[in-house]
C-alpha cells in the first residue's frame, strides 16, 4: 500500500485473477513486503497480539453463543451447562472471560506505546483516531458482554451503567427506556445486549481494517520517531516482524494460559456466580479492572450529570491528543521533560485505578487520607495532562537532538 | 534494543500493573478475616480426594440436604472423571434412594388414588431433588431466610472454600457487646454482619463415616467444603492437567519461535 508494488504474479491463474481481483497483490504488499521500520521493539508487537485477541474474543464467542440462551430466567442456567455439560465448554468460557482482561491488557500497552513514542503525531492523527474509536467499541462490547452471563454484577452494572444517561437533560429518561426496553433491567435488555454484543465485534473488525490501512499510508512509527529516509531503514514484514510476532504472542499466551487454566476467576467477582436478583443491591458495585479508572472518575464528581460528562470527556479527550501534543519531535526518548510527565500519567491512571476499585468512603492504605479525595486530585490530573501539560511541554521543552537515521544508529549498536 | 533506566521503567511498569491487576480481587466484602487452609485441591497440581469428596457427599445428604438444594448436580455427576469417584452401580443405587415426583402416567394422572403426587425412584440421569417444592416453601420453613443452593457457593462468595469452612465452623464464639441477637438469628463472626439464620449446622458425631474416620465437626466441615469446592468446578482437574500441557507446549513453542527470530534478525538489529 505504501509505494509501488512488488508483486509478480506467478502462475496463469494469478495473473488473471491480478486483472480482475488484485487481492493476491493486495495480501502480498500488506503482510508480505511492507517495507517496516527496523528498529521496531517489543512494544510494537502489541497490534499483532491485538488482533490475534480480537480473533479468539469472535471464534470463542460464536461457539458460546450455540449454547447461551439470552432469557432473564434461563440465562444462568445456560452459563453453568456450558461450564458442565458441554465438551470443553468450561475452556472456551474461561478463554472468553479471561481473553476480554488480556485483550484490555494488550490495548493499554499498546495505547501508552502510542503515548510515548507520539506515534499519533503528524502524519499519523487518522491511525490514532481510529484507534480511539476501537478502544470505545471495545468497551461498549465489554459491558454488554458482561450482563449476558446474568449474574449479580452483570445486572447491577448494567442498572448503573445504563441509568448514567438519565443524567442526559430532557431526554435522558427516554433514552434510558430505550436502552432497557422498558422500565427496568429486564428480559428485553438482556436480549438487545446480546443482540449488540454479537454485532460490536464485527463492527470493530472492520474498523480494524481501517485502522491497518491508515497505518500502512505513512508506515510504522518507530522508537527513534523519525521518518524512514530510505529502503537502508526498513525490512520486509515478512519473515522478519511475522516472526518477532510470533515469538512475543507466544510469550504472552503464556500469561494468556496461566489465567485461564490455574486463576481463571482471578479477574472476576465472586458475587457473579449468584444469579441476578433485582431485589437485593449487593454491597460494593465495582465494574471489571479494566474500567476502574473510569469509574473513579465518575465517582470523584458529585454531582450526577457533571460526572457523567467527566467520564465521557476523559474518553472524548483521546480524540484531541495528535493536536494537543504541540511537540515538534515524536518520540519521547529525545524528549527529556515530556518523558517524566508521561511516567506521571501511567501513574495516575493506576491510582484511578486502584481508587475506583474500593469503596467509595474508603482511606488510602491505613492513612487517614480519604480516596475521594485522591481520586479528585488524580482525575484532575488526568485532564491537566491533556489539556495543559501536554501544550505546553511541547511549546517550552527543548528536545535532545535526533540522530541521522534509522539505520544509522541501529546498525552501529550491532557491530 | 532499549536503553537501561528505560527499561527498568518499563518493568516497574510492568510490575504496578500485575500490582493493579489484584486490586480488585482485595475488597473483601465479608465478615472476620478468613484463614488460608492447605486444601488437597490447591496449587497448580492440586487434585481432588477422592475419599474425602465420599465423605463430604454423606455429610452434604445427611446434612445440609435437609434445607440447601445443589440443583446443578445430577446423580450421574457422582461418578464423572475428577469427582467423587463413586461408581456407576454405586451411583445407581444411590439415586434410586431419593423418591422425585414422577412424569404424569399413561392416562395423564399426576397423583394416585388418593391424591398424593405420583413419586418415582430417582435415576442416575436425575437431578438432586430439592428439600421443598419452592423458594417460598423454603422461606416459610426456616424464619423467612432462604437457604441459598450449593452447587456454586465456594465460587460465589469471597475468600472461596476458605470461608465455607470458616463459616461452618465459626458458631460458639461469644456475642461481642453491642450485638443484638433476635429470636432466629445466630451470630457467627465470619457472616457479613455477625448474624445469620442458619443454626449451627454442625455437631461432633452428627454423621457415621463408613471408612472410620472420626466425625468432628472441623474433619465434617473440611469434607463437605471440598465436596462443595467439586459441585462449582467439577472440571478443575481436567483444567489443570490440560493448561500444564498447554503451557509446556507454549514455552517449548516459544524457545523454537525464539531461535528462529534470533537466526533471522543476526546482523539486523
Amino acid at each position: 500500500m505504501s509505494g509501488p508494488s512488488t508483486y509478480v504474479p506467478k502462475s496463469g491463474f494469478a495473473r488473471w485473477m491480478d486483472t480482475r481481483l488484485p487481492i493476491m497483490r493486495l495480501a502480498h504488499d500488506t503482510v508480505i513486503t511492507f517495507p517496516t521500520p527496523r528498529n521496531l521493539n517489543i512494544w510494537y508487537t502489541f497490534g499483532g497480539i491485538l488482533a490475534f485477541c480480537l480473533g479468539v474474543q469472535i471464534i470463542t464467542g460464536i461457539v458460546l453463543a450455540m449454547h447461551y440462551t439470552p432469557h432473564t430466567a434461563m440465562a444462568f442456567d445456560s452459563v453453568e451447562h456450558i461450564m458442565r455439560d458441554v465438551n470443553y465448554g468450561w475452556l472456551i468460557r474461561y478463554v472468553h472471560a479471561n481473553g476480554a482482561s488480556m485483550f484490555f491488557l494488550a490495548v493499554y500497552i499498546h495505547m501508552f506505546r502510542g503515548l510515548y513514542y507520539g506515534s499519533y503525531k503528524d502524519p499519523r492523527e487518522m491511525i490514532w483516531i481510529l484507534g480511539v474509536i476501537l478502544y470505545v467499541l471495545m468497551m461498549a462490547t465489554a459491558f454488554l458482554g458482561y450482563t449476558l452471563p446474568w449474574g449479580q454484577m452483570s445486572f447491577w452494572a448494567a442498572t448503573v451503567i445504563t441509568n448514567l444517561f438519565s443524567a442526559i437533560p430532557f431526554v435522558g429518561e427516554a433514552i434510558v427506556n430505550l436502552l432497557w426496553g422498558g422500565f427496568s433491567v429486564d428480559n428485553p435488555t438482556l436480549q438487545r445486549f446480546f443482540s449488540l454484543h454479537y454485532l460490536l465485534p464485527f463492527v470493530i473488525a472492520g474498523v480494524v481494517i481501517l485502522h491497518i490501512w491508515a497505518l500502512h499510508v505513512p508506515g510504522n512509527n518507530n522508537p527513534l520517531g523519525i521518518d524512514v529516509k530510505g529502503p537502508q531503514d526498513t525490512l520486509p514484514f515478512h519473515p522478519y516482524y511475522t516472526v518477532k510476532d510470533l515469538f512475543y504472542l507466544s510469550l504472552f499466551l503464556i500469561l494468556f494460559a496461566a489465567f485461564v487454566f490455574y486463576a481463571p476467576n482471578y479477574l472476576g467477582h465472586s458475587i457473579n456466580y449468584i444469579e441476578a436478583d433485582p431485589l437485593v443491591t449487593p454491597p460494593h458495585i465495582v465494574p471489571e479492572w479494566y474500567f476502574l479508572p473510569f469509574y473513579a472518575i465518575l465517582r470523584s464528581i458529585p454531582d450526577k450529570l457533571m460526572g457523567v460528562v467527566a467520564l465521557f470527556g476523559s474518553m472524548l479527550t483521546l480524540f484531541f491528543v495528535p493536536w494537543l501534543d504541540t511537540g515538534k519531535v515524536r518520540s519521547a526518548r529525545f524528549r527529556p521533560t515530556y518523558r517524566i510527565f508521561f511516567w506521571l500519567f501511567v501513574f495516575d491512571c493506576f491510582v484511578l485505578g486502584y481508587a475506583g476499585s474500593q469503596p467509595v468512603d474508603g482511606v488510602l492504605f491505613n492513612t487517614p487520607i480519604s480516596l475521594l479525595l485522591v481520586a479528585r486530585i488524580a482525575t484532575l490530573y488526568f485532564f491537566l495532562h491533556f489539556w495543559v501539560i501536554m501544550p505546553l511541554v511541547g511549546l517550552f521543552e527543548t528536545p535532545k537532538p535526533l540522530p541521522d537515521s534509522i539505520a544509522k544508529p541501529v546498525l552501529q549498536a550491532a557491530e | 534494543m532499549l536503553k537501561l533506566p528505560m527499561r527498568n521503567a518499563l518493568l516497574a511498569f510492568g510490575i504496578a500493573a500485575l500490582g493493579a491487576l489484584s486490586a480488585p480481587a482485595s475488597a473483601a466484602e465479608h465478615g472476620a478475616a478468613v484463614e488460608s487452609r492447605d486444601w488437597s485441591f490447591n496449587g497448580p497440581f492440586g487434585t481432588y480426594d477422592r475419599a474425602e469428596l465420599q465423605r463430604g457427599y454423606q455429610v452434604y445428604k445427611e446434612v445440609c440436604s435437609a434445607c440447601h438444594s445443589l440443583n446443578r448436580i445430577a446423580f450421574r455427576n457422582l461418578s464423572d472423571a475428577g469427582g467423587p469417584g463413586f461408581t456407576e452401580l454405586e451411583v445407581r443405587a444411590l439415586a434410586a434412594s431419593y423418591q422425585i415426583p414422577a412424569e404424569p402416567n399413561e392416562r395423564g394422572e399426576t397423583t394416585d388414588a388418593e391424591g398424593r403426587p405420583l413419586m418415582r425412584e430417582a435415576l442416575p440421569s436425575d437431578y438432586f431433588p430439592s428439600r421443598f417444592p419452592n423458594d417460598n416453601a423454603a422461606r416459610a420453613s426456616n424464619n423467612g431466610a432462604l437457604p441459598p443452593d450449593l452447587s456454586l457457593i465456594t465460587k460465589a462468595r469471597d475468600g472461596g472454600s476458605d470461608y465455607i469452612y470458616a463459616l461452618l465452623t465459626g458458631y460458639g464464639h461469644e456475642v461481642p457487646a453491642g450485638v443484638t441477637v433476635n429470636p432466629g438469628q445466630y451470630y457467627n463472626p465470619y457472616f457479613l454482619g455477625g448474624l445469620l439464620a442458619m443454626p449451627q449446622p454442625l455437631f461432633a458425631n452428627q454423621v457415621t463415616y463408613a471408612d472410620g474416620t472420626e466425625a468432628s465437626i472441623e474433619q465434617m466441615a473440611h469434607d463437605v467444603t471440598a465436596f462443595l469446592t467439586w459441585t462449582a468446578e467439577p472440571k478443575m482437574e481436567e483444567r489443570k492437567s490440560l493448561g500444564f500441557a498447554v503451557i509446556l507446549f507454549l514455552i517449548a513453542f516459544s524457545g523454537l519461535c525464539f531461535l528462529s527470530y534470533r537466526k533471522l534478525w543476526h546482523g539486523e538489529h
